[in-house]
C-alpha cells in the first residue's frame, strides 16, 4: 500500500504492508531514528511519538494507521534548536545513554503542554510509562519542574 | 520483532462499510480501535485475521454525551478523554479514577474503553466499574442493532457476546446518585496491571453493587456479596460478614505479578477498605476522586 504520511512537517509518500508497524517504517524506510525499539509492547517507552496531537506507541500503531496523518518525533519538536525543555534536561545531567532520552522529551513536553505547572506526582505519573535505566528518573523529574516554573530560577 | 503474518487492512468511513467489511472474511477478521492490545497480540502470533477493519474513521462513535439520564461512551473513546471529559467527572467520576490507573499516557492516548471490554482479559480495568452500573452495550451487525447487558457481556477468557461480524458502537449507562470506587492492586504506583481489583457502587437505601478484577477468568460481579449488603447500613458486623464471602466468589490464579493466596488476601481488603469509602462519597464526603486505598 502507498501511505502518505507527514513527518515533522515534510509530506512522505511510503510503501508499506499492513503488517508493518509504524516504529519500523519510521526507522528503517524514513530514516527517522529517534523513536528506539525497546520492549515492542508498549511497556517502556522509547517508542513514542506524537500521532497529530498526543504520544502514542509507534510499536503498538500499525503504519497504515498513521496514513494521512502527521507525525512528529523529537527531531521536529524545534528546528532553531534544543527547546527550554531540553535545554534544561541537558543542564541537569538527565540522561546518560541516551535511549529514553526522545520519548521521555515528548512525553514531559505533552505534560507541559497540558499542564504547564505540574506536580511533582504530575511528573512521575506523565513519566510512569517511560522507563530509564541511567539515571534513576530524579535529574529528569528535576527538569521538567524547572521548565513548568518557566525554567531554573 | 515484526509481525509474521500478512492480513488486509480496511479503514471504511461508515457504519454499513464496516459491517460489509466484517462480513467479508467470517471467523477471521479483527476490529481496530486503539490497538494497544490488539497489534501486541499481532505481534504475538496470538491473533492471526486474515482482515483488520479500522473504525477510527466511522462517524459518530467518538461521542461521550448525557441524555435523559443516560451516559453514552462511544468505541473509539480512550481512557485519556474519559479523564479529561466534564461529563464523565460531573456524572461518573469513578470512570475518571479508574482510567487513571490504565497503563501509561502513550497507552492511554490511543486505547479505548471499549477495546478494553472487547479484549476482555481478566485485569481489564473497565470491566468491573460497568458491572457496578446498568450498563448495556450496544452493537450492529449484518441483522441490525442489539443490546448486550454488561451481565451477558463477558463469557469467558478473553471471551465476549460479541460476534465475529458485529461492532460495538458504544456503552450506554443509566445515571443513578451513587457513591462509586475503584479500588486497584499494582505492584508499583505507575504503569501495571492489576494484581486485582475492587469496584463498588453504592446506592441509596442501603443497595450496593460490588465487582472484581484480574481474580478470576473474568471482570466478575458478585451478586452474592450484594444480597448480603443490600438493606443493611455499613457497620463492623455487616461488612466483615461481606469480606467473609470474598473467598467463596472469586478464583484467583498465581502467576509472576501475584499469588493467589496474596491476591484474595487484598481483595478482602480493598472490598473493606472500598465499602467504607463508596458509603461515604454516596453522602458527599468521602475520599478524593483518584487517592488510592491500597
Amino acid at each position: 500500500m502507498q501511505l502518505k504520511i507527514k513527518v515533522n512537517g515534510e509530506d512522505w509518500t511510503v510503501e508499506a504492508a499492513p503488517a508493518d508497524v509504524l516504529l519500523d517504517v519510521l526507522r528503517e524506510k524514513l530514516g527517522v531514528k529517534s523513536p528506539k525499539i525497546g520492549c515492542e509492547r508498549g511497556d517502556c517507552g522509547s517508542c513514542t511519538i506524537v500521532l497529530d496531537d498526543r504520544t502514542v506507541r509507534s510499536c503498538l500503531v500499525l503504519a497504515v494507521e498513521a496514513d494521512g496523518h502527521e507525525v512528529t518525533t523529537v527531531e521536529g519538536l524545534n528546528y532553531e534548536g534544543l527547546s527550554e525543555l531540553q535545554d534544561l534536561m541537558v543542564g541537569n545531567n538527565s540522561f546518560q545513554c541516551g535511549f529514553c532520552a526522545p520519548g521521555i522529551v515528548l512525553a514531559a513536553t505533552e505534560l507541559l503542554e497540558h499542564n504547564p505547572n505540574p506536580t511533582r506526582h504530575d511528573v512521575q505519573e506523565a513519566l510512569a510509562g517511560n522507563l530509564c535505566r541511567c539515571t534513576g528518573y530524579e535529574p529528569i523529574i528535576e527538569a521538567v519542574l524547572s521548565a513548568g516554573k518557566g525554567g531554573p530560577s | 520483532m515484526v509481525i509474521a503474518h500478512e492480513f488486509d487492512y480496511r479503514r471504511p468511513a461508515s457504519l454499513a462499510e464496516a459491517i460489509d467489511a466484517l462480513s467479508e472474511h467470517p471467523g477471521s477478521v479483527r476490529v481496530l480501535a486503539g490497538g494497544t492490545d490488539l497489534v501486541a497480540w499481532l505481534r504475538d502470533d496470538a491473533v492471526a485475521p486474515d482482515l483488520v477493519v479500522d473504525i477510527k474513521d466511522v462517524p459518530g462513535l467518538g461521542d461521550i454525551t448525557v441524555e435523559d439520564g443516560v451516559l453514552s461512551i462511544g468505541s473509539l473513546v480512550t481512557f485519556t478523554e474519559l479523564i479529561e471529559s466534564e461529563l464523565v467527572a460531573a456524572h461518573i467520576p469513578l470512570f475518571a479514577e479508574m482510567a487513571e490507573t490504565v497503563a501509561s499516557t502513550g497507552i492511554r492516548n490511543r486505547a479505548t474503553m471499549v477495546g478494553n471490554i472487547c479484549s476482555a482479559v481478566p485485569s481489564c480495568d473497565t470491566g468491573p466499574v460497568l458491572l457496578v452500573f446498568d450498563t448495556t452495550v450496544h452493537v450492529v451487525g449484518p441483522a441490525g442493532e442489539r443490546s448486550i447487558d454488561i451481565n451477558d457481556w463477558f463469557v469467558g477468557l478473553r471471551q465476549t457476546a460479541l460476534a465475529d461480524d458485529e461492532v460495538v458502537t458504544r456503552v450506554t449507562i443509566n445515571l443513578r446518585d451513587h457513591g462509586g470506587i475503584y479500588v486497584k492492586l499494582m505492584r508499583y504506583a505507575g504503569e501495571d496491571l492489576a494484581q486485582a481489583a475492587v469496584a463498588i457502587a453504592a446506592y441509596a437505601d442501603h443497595e450496593y453493587r460490588v465487582a472484581f478484577g484480574a481474580v478470576a477468568p473474568t471482570p466478575l460481579r458478585s451478586t452474592r456479596i450484594e444480597e448480603a449488603l443490600n438493606g443493611k447500613a455499613l457497620g463492623d458486623t455487616v461488612v466483615a460478614d461481606a469480606v467473609a464471602m470474598v473467598g467463596g466468589e472469586i478464583s484467583p490464579i498465581t502467576d509472576m505479578r501475584a499469588s493467589a493466596e496474596y491476591r484474595t488476601r487484598m481483595t478482602e481488603v480493598m472490598l473493606e477498605r472500598g465499602l467504607w469509602a463508596a458509603t461515604e462519597r454516596l453522602s458527599g464526603a468521602g475520599p478524593e476522586h483518584g487517592v488510592r486505598l491500597i
